[in-house]
């Protein structure tokens, strides 16, 4: 494999520590050597990437994501779904199991790993923690650990009965994995479309109530206290309320192993958005208050948000442009996670650019334990992006990498532009012109 | 509820909310907030000219002008009158339902609609189940739209031709409305608001013309964030205490239709929220009653109320095949760049 130095750019690494005027070699899919500028001492015959005035960081790593192969693949494929995430930064993805078939099999989790699918960048399958996702049978996930799996859930079909969850989380920590839970008690969201409060009672929508999230959550943390065992490992997926979070910074402060994701909608958008029926603003959990919004931004600000994470979900459009109600739940989102962080988190926000970076790169790999990414020390991954930092655009959904566009950011200012995206040395995306 | 939420310590500037863009016709009637209260006058002159207009010559307005009816629901009231509307003003009509065409093989709302348009619809007529249906239709076909009730959410010539009743009996001669015209009035809307797009489409039109809205209906059919869907309406909870206060009362049936598993025991809803004739003798002796129908007697009102000198649930009728003409003219005459009202 060829030798590429990155030279010129300020390279961030919030893990190690480094905030500075760096060169960086890659060589053979690893970090072999970071030096200050002019003093590397194995470039030679090298290619080189000229990154003057350009961040170079860790890869971005996206713990949920909906690659929609097997059984989907008008929506999304391993190739398109991995080639967006590229061109959003992104080295490596975890892929979520409600496919078609489910993925709940070594068999299937190792047909995602295959090379035929053609990723661009890692993937990293996340297997069903029950059989079907149906919520009944544990699945057996020392054999889908080994066939690559690097957690388990069952998200969007969240597991609602208290001792199949509570067996789950047993397990998962019994070989080492981590288990996601999607927060919904179904038994309240039945037939609802958005958010509960005001703006559904205006629309004639049903909702869904905060409480649908937070319960469950504090639910699954009353299992995680109960099991006393210091492995168990919940994440919570895409929190959206006040609430949800509250529960989990009391159980952090209580010692307990949770954590928890936000995706960008979440804490930028509200159920104002939805505006007069929208799809592309339909998403489970849905967008929901501005005082709920309000706390996601608060939260990751203070740092109890472990991961930035987009849970881009691909459909057709065809399936998009029907009622409310009858549309899909979902938007996409790998192309505009750095865009959007950038340009609300660190530019209206303030927040520094190593910790925004940090909760989509170095914070996510270590949540599922992805050793060597996240961080650019020598022997870790050449997982790489190089972006502006200062560029300003606009984000056209016709213009995707993804099979799909049913993305409500279409049209909005985004900060911060991607120029290469380095995937264990080779070059995923690389940005026209 | 208990909040966990962490104080806020900073002002947050988030991305805003684009203005909608809706209606892009500006025939269109999506929803009763899409009016003016000058267009509400408007329609309202123009309902009455109308309906005195001799009908041989009501009839060349519109003459073999294409209006499509649509209608995913069954209907009597709304369906009848806006097809006598529109041949009263020379239009030819026709009736697409879920139950005899494409729709019953899966054709989407959209290629519905696209059809309608590829043949010669110039306006369509949309009766939906799902609440926002005409709002997608308008989007994809960009003629004008008329909700004639979608879903849970609206219904907005009920509105206006519950206003051209109310006014005749509380402002009899007024036609030019304002922010003033029914300021002291209070208007009693009773029973399952929560599945009620008539009573979504009164709670945004009567209270611009400063009509106070009370709301009256047990909890399971009258969510108290109800209150909070827009100035000028609360929540009363004591049917006859709402009735007292009532210059008008509007009763509506129950959605069994829309119940999705709620159990509700009718003996006890009958007892606290039926309008019967000693009720309304007792608390509100000269309120106007109204029923956007259809009725279901012996349930929320009696034969005899119904039937009775306060009732002007038949005049509703009458005045929704004038307020249709009026709104279906607007749909084929309107001008202008679109937008909101």
């Amino acid at each position: 494999m060829t030798a590429l130095v990155i030279r010129g750019g300020h390279l961030i690494d919030p893990a190690a520590g480094v905030d500075g005027l760096k060169e960086i070699l890659l060589k053979d899919g690893r970090v072999v050597e970071i030096a200050a500028p002019g003093k590397l001492k194995q470039a030679n015959g090298a290619e080189v990437l000229d990154a003057s005035g350009l961040t170079v960081a860790p890869g971005l790593i996206d713990i949920h994501v909906h690659l929609r192969e097997p059984g989907q693949g008008y929506k999304e494929t391993i190739a398109s779904g991995t080639a967006a995430a590229a061109a959003g930064g992104f080295t490596a993805v975890a892929a979520m199991p409600n496919t078609v078939p489910v993925n709940d099999s070594p068999e299937i989790t190792r047909w995602m790993l295959a090379p035929e699918r053609g990723a661009g960048i890692r993937v990293f399958p996340i297997a069903a923690a029950t059989r079907g996702s149906k919520g009944e049978a544990i699945n057996d996930y020392a054999a889908l650990k080994s066939a690559g799996a690097v957690a388990v859930t069952d998200d969007g079909n969240p597991i609602l009965k208290d001792n199949i969850m509570r067996e789950t989380l047993a397990a998962a920590a019994r070989v080492g994995l981590s288990v996601i839970q999607h927060a919904e008690d179904t038994r309240l969201t039945q037939g609802a479309s958005m958010n509960l409060g005001p703006m559904s009672f205006k629309l004639g929508l049903r909702g869904m109530p905060p409480e649908a999230e937070s319960g469950m959550v504090e639910r699954d943390i009353r299992l995680v206290t109960e099991l006393r065992d210091a492995r168990v490992h919940l994440h919570v997926a895409h929190t959206s309320t006040a609430a949800a979070l509250g529960a989990v910074r009391q159980a952090r402060r209580n010692g307990l192993r949770v954590t928890c994701e936000v995706a960008p909608h979440h804490f930028l958008m509200t159920e104002e958005h939805v505006g007069f029926y929208n799809t592309h603003c339909k998403m489970n959990p849905p967008l929901r208050s501005a005082a709920d919004r309000d706390a996601m931004i608060e939260a990751i600000l203070d740092g109890v948000v472990d991961a930035i994470a987009t849970d881009h979900a691909p459909h057709a459009v065809h399936e998009k442009e029907v009622e409310f109600e009858n549309a899909p739940n979902g938007i996409t989102g790998l192309e505009t996670a750095l865009g959007l962080s950038l340009r609300w988190l660190h530019k209206e926000w303030k927040m520094p650019l190593g910790r925004v970076l940090s909760l989509l790169s170095a914070q996510p790999a270590a949540l599922l334990n992805l050793k060597g990414r996240g961080t650019l020390t020598i022997g870790s991954f050449a997982d790489v992006v190089v972006f502006d930092p200062k560029a300003e655009w606009i984000y056209r959904a016709r213009e995707t990498k993804s099979k799909s566009r049913n993305t409500p950011f279409d049209g909005w200012a985004m900060q911060g532009r991607v120029r290469w995206t380095i995937s264990e040395g080779r070059v995923a995306y690389r940005s026209e012109g | 509820m208990i909040s966990h939420a962490a104080p806020t310590r900073r002002t947050l500037h988030p991305p805003p909310v684009d203005a909608s863009p809706f209606p892009y016709h500006p025939g269109s009637l999506l929803s009763a907030s899409d009016l003016s209260l000058e267009e509400v006058s408007h329609l309202l002159a123009r309902a009455t000219a109308l309906e005195n207009q001799d009908p041989l010559v009501r009839d060349r307005i519109l003459a073999k002008r294409r209006v499509a009816l649509l209608f995913y629901e069954s209907s009597t009231r709304t369906r009848t009158s806006f097809e006598l509307a529109a041949k009263g003003l020379g239009a030819d009509t026709t009736l697409v339902s879920s139950l005899s065409s494409s729709i019953e093989k899966g054709e989407s709302l959209k290629d519905t609609g696209l059809t309608l348009r590829a043949l010669g619809a110039e306006t369509i007529i949309l009766r939906h189940n799902s609440s926002g249906a005409p709002w997608l239709l308008e989007a994809e076909t960009r003629l004008p739209v008329l909700n004639a009730g979608d879903g849970m959410h609206e219904h907005p010539t009920q509105a206006l031709l519950d206003l051209r009743t109310i006014l005749a009996h509380l402002r009899p001669g007024v036609e030019i409305v304002d922010s003033e015209t029914l300021a002291g009035v209070t208007v009693t809307i009773v029973g399952d608001i929560l599945h009620s797009r008539v009573a979504r489409s009164n709670m945004l039109l009567l209270p611009r013309l400063g009509a106070r809205v009370l709301l009256c209906g047990p909890k399971e059919l009258l969510p108290e964030l109800a209150a909070k869907a827009g100035p000028g309406i609360a929540i009363e909870r004591d049917f006859d205490a709402s009735l007292r206060q009532s210059q008008a009362v509007m009763m509506l049936r129950i959605q069994a239709e829309r119940l999705a598993g709620l159990q509700l025991d009718l003996e006890q809803y009958k007892a606290a929220f039926q309008l019967s004739g000693p009720r309304l003798a007792a608390h509100a002796p000269t309120a106007l009653v109204l029923h956007p129908g259809p009725i279901i007697r012996g349930l929320e009102i009696t034969a005899g109320v119904a039937d009775g000198p306060q009732s002007g649930i038949l005049e509703q009728v009458k005045n929704g095949v004038a307020i249709r003409m009026a709104v279906v003219e607007r749909a084929l005459t309107a001008t202008g760049t679109g937008g909101r009202a």
